[in-house]
């Protein structure tokens, strides 16, 4: 029976190949798919990667390799001089779950995907991106040389451009896809320059060879961690690239909650924990990133107080959760940011999902102050939303976001209790405004009366995620509660020993209990300020509203600083200066022709003429070479 | 380089005759000029010891050829005006290009020349039966070239010349 | 005499020069032809010489190529110039041959 088992290498592969391939057929197939067997062939290829994961899972961890990782190497990309690129995968603990999240999420979202996307004309393109993105995204997990990465770095980023753009046919959201690509592509750059310094100095990008220890620091090692941090920063929606985030909610709900929530947004942290022996190698950088991460996260929380779109309170919520990662790379705490990772991809997934599962109750109604009192007609979505935002609040005890955010706060506190005060500051934030979404969405009087029901496919996955996001956070728990380290010990092959839970257990009990505090804290002022009242709510006006609603007005700097500057440059530009040079190429060889023209003007006697100089010229060079 | 007083005589005629050729302004001064230029080359053939050439020259050059062009200038029905007319095409300004280039040609063949080959000795007459052994031995698949070339050049004579008068024209 | 190629030669391209020139210089299509007679004459001179450098027979069968040549030149060039003057162009004028239609 044993013999019949397909060798464990075969595995990471496979899975790849089953979105993949889901993704070929349905791009091949240009739309003539019928419906059902679109969705079926996208849920199931996800839905079969998601199966061969938990498989791989369940046996790599019965029977780990004695390294902790399996190296498949499929095949020889490129060899110039000492330069050797390979498309190889590694699969170790990190990259599983990596992969456990891609696949695992992947498929509920498609899964509800499926209930979302009814009706929709172009859903054989829809899932036809979805696949691929998840293809993409495995490739970027598990690839061991950095070239292949890119190349899944560059997927996810295809595959979320096309997917903002969905429907194409209204201009903004055509924009917004133009705008994600962009802002995204400036980081694009500076990771693939920070790859070419790695190349060179290296002389290759297998990650294996560039962590071995010994790499030599000092400025090359900082610039280049430097420029891996601005990929990085870009892709996961950073100070100062967050402003592609909220836009990109123009996408499809499921779009948001797969690739701007759960998955592609995270890339960015993925690639800090996967190379985070450059980083300890660049003290300076880690300080930048701990410091950006912060900046971002107060930041996104105070403008997602202040939105009134329920999508782009999401959007801001993510940045914001995105920028605890940061600063918990920032302060060397690896697992704890993989740990967060996780459990926001599994609570701002099922948020997402629910909040799509609202908009289509409402008819698309998307502003908050415009729904109200759903709480009664949809029970149940209430209920996942209402789990979502107490895990993303951070709930002590009963919810997956405490725990990760205990991890990170234990190690801010230890890296500078400054990064410690300002995470706590953000924590009472976040438990503000995701409790002022609820409060206004679900209870109070109706404004949006809902129609319709939710579908059970768009259920299923709802109360699956719901599960996950209060219980997923027990996988890891602070000492003082219980010593459940399962996270970080699987995790520690790659990412180093987990810290140790310095102080004194009554300071580490402290710091537990404030934590726990500041999300109680924001919800109890939550309910102050916007708790159910007769009358009509109203979002808050205001300069400092203003300016959170507009996020901070980093989009008008931009367009001043930036955007202006370039059009202006490309309208003083517009007949194309380098142009000209093969332009006057062209005249040369236009007058030559019309030199040359001239002597076929049908007269015989020129010809006869041109004959003659012809050959005299030969004869000219045949005498005298 | 020797120089043989019969050559030298029949080559100022020829190039004298040709240069008339190509000056005149009456059709038919130009033809009887190519006639003399003709017969000169011909006696040229002789000194050179081709009488078989020589022969040939005079009987089908001068005489069948030229005939035909004679023909023509009477069909042609030239006259006074047709003279004026040449007259004013050949301007001296006409000669300047024609007039570089051909002597170019003719410096560059000149300076060809300084690499012709060391004399061969004295001339020795190739007469009609080698000639002919010649022409029907190693080169008579040229000579049925030959026929069809002439061949074609009957039929698309007379082709071209059907309808002279236009009668019968489509 | 002996079998000096060069003055032959020399003669051939004198020869041939003017035929060129005639053939440049003109712009009445029956001067063209003659011109062009001479230009094959002179040729047909340079092979003769040749022939008798080498005391080969090879020059004379090359003359009679192109005294077939020139045969059949002068047949469809003179029948083309009766065709053009019957066509409503007295004048032969060959720079006009750029203007021929149908």
């Amino acid at each position: 029976m044993l013999a019949l088992l397909p060798p464990l290498a075969f595995l990471p592969p496979l899975i790849v190949l089953c979105p993949l391939a889901a993704a070929t057929i349905l791009l091949l197939s240009a739309g003539r798919m019928p419906a059902p067997a679109t969705r079926v062939l996208a849920a199931g290829a996800v839905g079969l990667a998601a199966v061969l994961t938990l498989w791989l899972a369940v046996r790599f961890l019965s029977a780990p390799p004695p390294t902790h990782r399996l190296d498949v190497v499929l095949w020889h990309w490129l060899r110039v001089g000492g330069f050797d690129a390979r498309i190889a995968f590694t699969l170790d603990p990190l990259s599983l779950v990596m992969m456990l999240v891609v696949t695992g999420v992947g498929f509920l979202i498609h899964l509800y995907a499926c209930g979302y996307m009814r009706g929709d004309p172009d859903v054989a393109r829809f899932f036809a991106c979805m696949t691929l993105f998840v293809a993409a995204m495995l490739v970027l997990v598990l690839s061991s040389d950095l070239l292949c990465l890119y190349v899944g770095w560059e997927g996810v980023g295809l595959c979320s451009y096309l997917l903002i753009g969905f429907w194409y046919a209204e201009a903004a959201n055509g924009a917004a896809a133009r705008k994600a690509f962009i802002v995204t592509r400036i980081g694009d750059a500076a990771l693939l320059c920070g790859l070419l310094l790695l190349a060179t100095r290296a002389g290759g990008l297998d990650i294996t060879m560039l962590l071995q220890p010994g790499q030599p620091g000092g400025p090359v090692a900082e610039a280049a961690a430097a420029l891996l941090l601005g990929g990085a920063l870009a892709k996961s929606a950073q100070v100062p690239f967050q402003i592609w985030l909220p836009d990109a909610m123009a996408g499809p709900t499921p779009v948001s909650a797969l690739i701007h929530a759960a998955t592609m947004v995270t890339a960015g942290v993925y690639l800090i924990a996967r190379l985070h022996p450059l980083f300890l190698a660049a003290p300076t950088i880690m300080a930048a990133t701990a410091v950006l991460g912060l900046v971002t996260l107060l930041l996104a929380a105070g403008s997602a107080l202040a939105q009134t779109d329920i999508k782009r309170i999401l959007a801001f919520s993510t940045i914001s959760q995105l920028g605890y990662m940061f600063l918990a790379l920032g302060t060397g705490a690896w697992g704890a940011a993989i740990f967060h990772l996780v459990t926001h991809a599994l609570f701002k997934a099922l948020l997402f999902m629910a909040a799509g599962a609202v908009i289509l109750r409402v008819h698309h109604q998307q502003d908050i102050f415009h729904m109200g009192g759903l709480g009664r007609a949809m029970p149940g979505v209430f209920a996942a939303f209402a789990a979502g935002a107490a895990a993303l609040a951070g709930l002590p005890l009963v919810t997956a976001g405490f725990y990760s955010k205990e991890a990170i706060l234990q190690q801010a506190w230890h890296a500078s209790p400054l990064l410690w005060a300002g995470a706590l500051l953000g924590a009472f934030l976040t438990a503000l405004y995701i409790s002022r979404c609820v409060f206004i969405v679900f209870l109070g009087p109706v404004r949006t009366a809902p129609t319709g029901r939710t579908e059970a496919s768009m259920a299923i996955p709802l109360a699956g995620l719901s599960v996950l996001a209060i219980t997923g956070g027990l996988i890891e728990m602070p000492d003082a509660i219980a010593p459940v380290h399962l996270l970080f010990r699987l995790l520690a092959p790659v990412l180093g020993p987990p810290p140790a839970e310095g102080g004194a257990e009554g300071g580490a009990g402290l710091l537990l209990l404030t934590g726990a505090l500041a999300p109680l804290a924001g919800i109890a002022m939550a309910w102050v300020l916007w708790r159910p009242r007769a009358g009509t709510a109203a979002p808050a006006a205001g300069e400092l509203a203003r300016a959170a609603r507009a996020g901070w007005g980093f989009d008008a700097a931009y367009g001043l600083l930036l955007v202006r500057p370039f059009l202006a440059l490309g309208w003083l530009n517009r007949r194309d200066l380098f142009d000209r040079v093969p332009d006057l190429l062209a005249a040369a060889t236009r007058w030559g022709a019309a030199v040359l023209g001239r002597m076929q003007d049908g007269r015989v006697r020129r010809y006869a003429g041109w004959i003659a100089a012809g050959t005299v010229a030969a004869l000219c060079l045949a005498v005298r070479p | 380089m020797i120089l043989n007083a019969p050559f030298l005589l029949f080559a100022l005629v020829a190039v004298w005759a040709t240069f008339m050729v190509v000056t005149r302004a009456v059709a038919i001064h130009a033809l009887l000029y190519l006639v003399v230029a003709l017969l000169a080359l011909a006696c040229i053939f002789d000194v050179l010891g081709a009488p078989f050439a020589a022969i040939l020259e005079v009987i089908v050059y001068a005489g069948a050829i030229m005939v035909l062009f004679v023909f023509v200038v009477m069909m042609l029905n030239l006259g006074r005006p047709d003279r004026l007319r040449e007259n004013t095409w050949i301007t001296p300004r006409t000669w300047v290009g024609p007039g570089i280039l051909a002597a170019l040609l003719l410096a560059a063949l000149a300076d060809a020349l300084a690499m012709a080959p060391p004399d061969g000795g004295p001339v020795v007459v190739i007469d009609t039966r080698q000639v002919g052994l010649a022409l029907y031995g190693p080169y008579v698949l040229m000579v049925e070239l030959a026929s069809f070339l002439l061949l074609a050049g009957l039929v698309s004579a007379f082709r071209i010349g059907r309808h002279i008068r236009g009668e019968d024209a489509p | 005499m002996t079998a000096a190629p060069a003055q032959a030669l020399l003669l051939a391209s004198m020869l041939f020069a003017l035929g060129l020139l005639g053939v440049l210089v003109r712009r009445n299509l029956l001067f063209m032809l003659m011109s062009i007679e001479i230009m094959l004459n002179a040729a047909a001179l340079a092979f003769v010489a040749a022939g008798m450098r080498w005391h080969a027979a090879d020059g004379q069968v090359m003359f009679l190529m192109i005294l077939a040549l020139a045969a059949a030149e002068a047949a469809v060039g003179l029948a083309i110039l009766l065709r053009l003057h019957a066509a409503g162009r007295p004048t032969l004028d060959a720079d006009t041959g750029n203007r021929l239609k149908g």
